[in-house]
């Protein structure tokens, strides 16, 4: 293991520290999160450390639900988009011919998209709302810049010396693709699973901001901000609360993912 | 004229001095060679004389004196009147060492620009002049080209008239032909000749290559892993050669086969 | 002149791929648009004539032809939801969307040009792991929450717009430009984060060539290394990535219309697909798309007129 810098150490505190309270509360919450019995409008305290919402619920029992729900979306997402994506940029990267360039060319036009547009037209396609639409539609706008990055790491190991000596020895291109290239080319796909959760979660969260991605009952930091607006001057520490964690949560991975780059020298 | 005292250079990534205590003269209107393989010192003392030296990346000592001044530990204002204006540098591959994106002419003239008061005309003038002198034809034309339209050899040619468009006191060479084809190497060589006997400048040549120094050079001297082992008259070096790795090298030479030699 | 033709084909032949998929994909899944006007109660005699009328029944070739020349002609469809044609919904939208676009690039142009020349000059130095830390968490905020602590403290507690008033562009260009300006400030902070870390590394990174090291043999101190020869050749990097910017700034857009209740594309289009109104998501979405693929077309003449290598290689 090399020695961790500034970057990667405060993004892993930082992420580590989010991330319990996140798994803490798909399990316990210090109220129900639906619950409406404490009163309105309470201002941050010790008994509700981020306040009560307009209908009297715990806005800190709120969040950890919110951020549970965002952060599981954008896992899903990166996962979706990692997984094929990978599998298509090695795949094209390694044989290379003219399924890479037609895969290419359709790579190209995709990704001049901006991800949030493409997003809405898969979701108006499947139909807005619904949870699962949310991640199919995000996953499937981050497969395009996964393949290329792979494609890129792929095509540039595919001729150096340890893997022509491993075909040599008559190692099969599967056996190649997964244990000789793969392992070498994580410089370049850890910082960006880093980049694309963070796409995640911003995307997520504009989408259910605009009420097309997750909707009631499930809570997430997005659709809680757009509830938040309407009750800005009654109860800004709502907003306050909720924007400053999905803040928190992106900067602390982009500080991994800084740290990351900067352990492999990829930026000086 | 540039007397080098006892120069040492290491970097602070690595643990062997690249250059280990180097003392060197090059007198006035002479061509020097400065032979060794890659990783002998001979780049590092090159950069050192032409303040290339990334000075926060190495420990240096010892001094490298043009007509009296030290280059070594000049602060970088009085460096930068020197750059150009007294010291002109022609590097190893012209097409990456000239800026892809400004005109051939312009990067001949730039030292006109940076040390001089002419006025854009005149350097235009002159620097046309110079594309001429290194026999470049048609050097109006070339003057309006940019770098990817010309060859690699017409391009050495512009990186000289860049160096010497000034007249400057010393030319260093950092293996200028190298890059090229063996012809245009030869033609290469013939200029710097005509040039040296025209203009009565000095000249650092630098090379791996003991044949092409044999061609141009006066006095060579030899690096080997920082250190001078030999110098001397040319032919005394070539044909009475005292240290063993200078006779290993000249052994080396390719006798008959006189392809494109690569480094 | 040959690369621009080539180059504008390309464009067209782009937005004619692009449409075509919008026109099919809508046309696959929107189902039967004459049993979404009238209604599944409707009688099946009444949706036929419907059809009929809506010439349905021809060849989807024959439809998209049409549609396309609808976009030169005006004549779009006629949406689900407000029974009004979709020309007429979108038109007055356009001008208001294009301008938040423009107000927001420029606004990152003309912030993060300076800033990444700077933190380029002085990489390595002390506050240059402060000014990273910074600019990570720059990229951090989503420009739908600045848009509401904007609206917070200058609508709300300064007055110096009113939230869900947006003055008519043409009766009030001036108020609609301040309107306009907090969004664009929401839109731009990541993004100029973004665009100095990438002007920075892209400047250090010419900055290791060698043509540099030819540039300081002549005598030039850092101010002419950087601006007489790194500048330009960092350009061209920098012209792109300001393209794809612009295709952020039109997604961003979408989503801050609806922070700040501006009516614009995004506003509209958000609408449309919460209502399941394809006509208009499908011209929305074209309309978008040639937006942001006539932005990279800009772009690479742009950086035509300053690498003159890119003459003939010249790809998409």
């Amino acid at each position: 293991m090399k020695h961790l810098n500034g970057y990667l150490k405060t993004g892993l505190i930082l992420t580590g520290f989010l991330t319990v309270f996140i798994v803490l509360g798909f399990f316990w919450t210090p109220y129900d999160p639906t619950a409406m019995d404490a009163k309105k409008f309470l201002a941050p305290s010790l008994q509700h450390l981020m306040g009560t919402d307009n209908f009297g619920r715990d806005i800190f029992s709120r969040v950890l639900k919110g951020a549970g729900t965002t952060f599981g979306i954008a896992v899903a997402t990166v996962a979706i988009g990692a997984v094929l994506g990978t599998l298509v940029g090695a795949l094209t990267g390694f044989f290379g011919g003219i399924v890479d360039d037609v895969l290419m060319r359709i790579n190209d036009a995709l990704t001049a998209f901006p991800s949030i547009l493409l997003a809405l037209v898969i979701i108006s396609l499947l139909g807005p709302g619904k949870k699962y639409n949310v991640v199919l539609a995000l996953g499937a706008v981050f497969v395009p810049s996964f393949a290329r990055v792979t494609r890129t790491a792929f095509a540039g190991l595919r001729d150096v010396n340890y893997v022509k000596s491993a075909r040599l020895m008559g190692a099969s291109n599967s056996r190649i693709l997964w244990v000789h290239i793969l392992p070498n080319t994580m410089n370049v796909l850890l910082p960006a699973l880093t980049i694309g959760f963070n796409n995640a979660v911003l995307a997520e969260a504009s989408m259910s901001y605009l009420g097309i991605g997750v909707t009631p009952p499930d809570a997430s930091l997005g659709y809680m901000l757009s509830e938040a607006q309407s009750m800005l001057t009654r109860a800004p520490w709502y907003a306050l609360s909720t924007g400053l964690t999905i803040i928190l949560l992106v900067f602390g991975v982009g500080l991994i993912g800084e740290g990351l780059q900067r352990r492999s020298g990829e930026v000086s | 004229m540039l007397e080098i005292r006892d120069l040492h250079v290491k970097f602070h990534n690595s643990n062997r001095e690249a250059v280990g205590g180097v003392s060197y003269t090059i007198e006035d209107g002479e061509i020097q060679g400065l032979v060794g393989e890659s990783g002998s010192g001979k780049t590092v003392t090159a950069m050192s004389i032409a303040g290339l030296l990334p000075r926060k990346q190495c420990s240096y000592s010892g001094q490298i004196l043009l007509d009296g001044m030290d280059l070594l530990h000049a602060d970088r204002n009085e460096l930068r009147k020197i750059h150009g204006r007294h010291i002109g540098v022609v590097f190893q591959e012209p097409m990456s060492s000239m800026n892809p994106l400004m005109k051939v002419g312009h990067q001949v003239e730039e030292v006109l620009l940076l040390h001089t008061n002419m006025t854009a005309e005149e350097r235009r003038r002159k620097a046309i002049e110079t594309l001429d002198q290194v026999e470049l034809n048609n050097p109006e034309e070339v003057y309006e080209k940019y770098p990817h339209e010309l060859s690699g050899g017409m391009l050495q040619r512009a990186m000289i008239a860049a160096a010497i468009i000034i007249r400057p006191k010393l030319l260093l060479l950092d293996e200028p032909t190298t890059a090229l084809d063996v012809t245009i190497q030869a033609q290469i060589l013939e200029l710097l000749k005509r040039l040296n006997k025209e203009y009565d400048a000095s000249m650092l040549f630098i090379s791996h290559n003991l044949n092409v120094v044999r061609k141009l050079c006066t006095e060579v001297a030899v690096m080997q892993r920082g250190l001078l082992v030999e110098e001397g008259k040319t032919e005394q070096v070539f044909y009475n050669p005292q240290h063993e790795y200078t006779k290993r090298l000249i052994a080396a030479i390719p006798t008959r086969n006189k392809r494109k030699e690569e480094c | 002149m040959k690369y621009a033709a080539r180059r504008i084909a390309m464009l067209l032949l782009t937005m004619v791929i692009v449409s075509l998929l919008a026109f099919v994909a809508f046309d696959i899944i929107s189902g039967d648009p004459a049993t979404a006007m009238l209604g599944t109660q409707a009688t099946p005699e009444k949706i036929e004539a419907l059809r009929e009328e809506m010439g349905l029944n021809r060849p989807l070739v024959v439809r998209y032809g049409e549609w396309l020349l609808g976009f030169f002609t005006g004549n779009l469809g006629t949406s689900y939801s407000y029974k009004l044609p979709v020309w007429q919904l979108i038109a007055p939208k356009v001008g208001i969307t294009l301008c938040l676009s423009v107000i927001s690039f420029l606004l990152i142009v003309v912030i993060s040009i300076p800033l990444g020349v700077r933190s380029a000059r002085y990489a390595g130095g002390r506050l240059d792991g402060a000014g990273t830390a910074i600019n990570q968490l720059g990229m951090a905020v989503p420009p739908f929450f600045t848009g509401i602590l904007l609206t917070w403290l200058f609508s709300t507690t300064l007055h110096w717009f009113i939230h869900g008033q947006f003055p008519e562009l043409t009766k009030n260009p001036a108020g609609a430009l301040k309107y306009l300006l907090f969004a664009s400030v929401s839109i731009a902070i990541p993004r100029v984060a973004m665009t100095v870390r990438m002007l920075k590394s892209t400047i250090l990174g010419e900055m290791q060539k060698n043509y540099v090291r030819t540039a300081i043999s002549r005598g030039n101190d850092r101010k002419g290394v950087l601006y007489r020869h790194v500048l330009k050749n960092a350009l061209v990097p920098v012209v792109t990535f300001l393209a794809q910017t612009m295709a952020e700034i039109v997604a961003g857009g979408i989503v801050v219309e609806q922070v700040f209740a501006i009516p614009g594309l995004g506003r509209l289009l958000v609408a449309s697909i919460a209502n399941r109104d394809y006509p208009v998501v499908q011209a929305i979405v074209v309309i978008l798309a040639f937006w942001v693929v006539l932005a990279g077309t800009i772009a690479d003449l742009i950086n035509q007129q300053i690498d003159p290598r890119l003459q003939l290689g010249g790809d998409a």
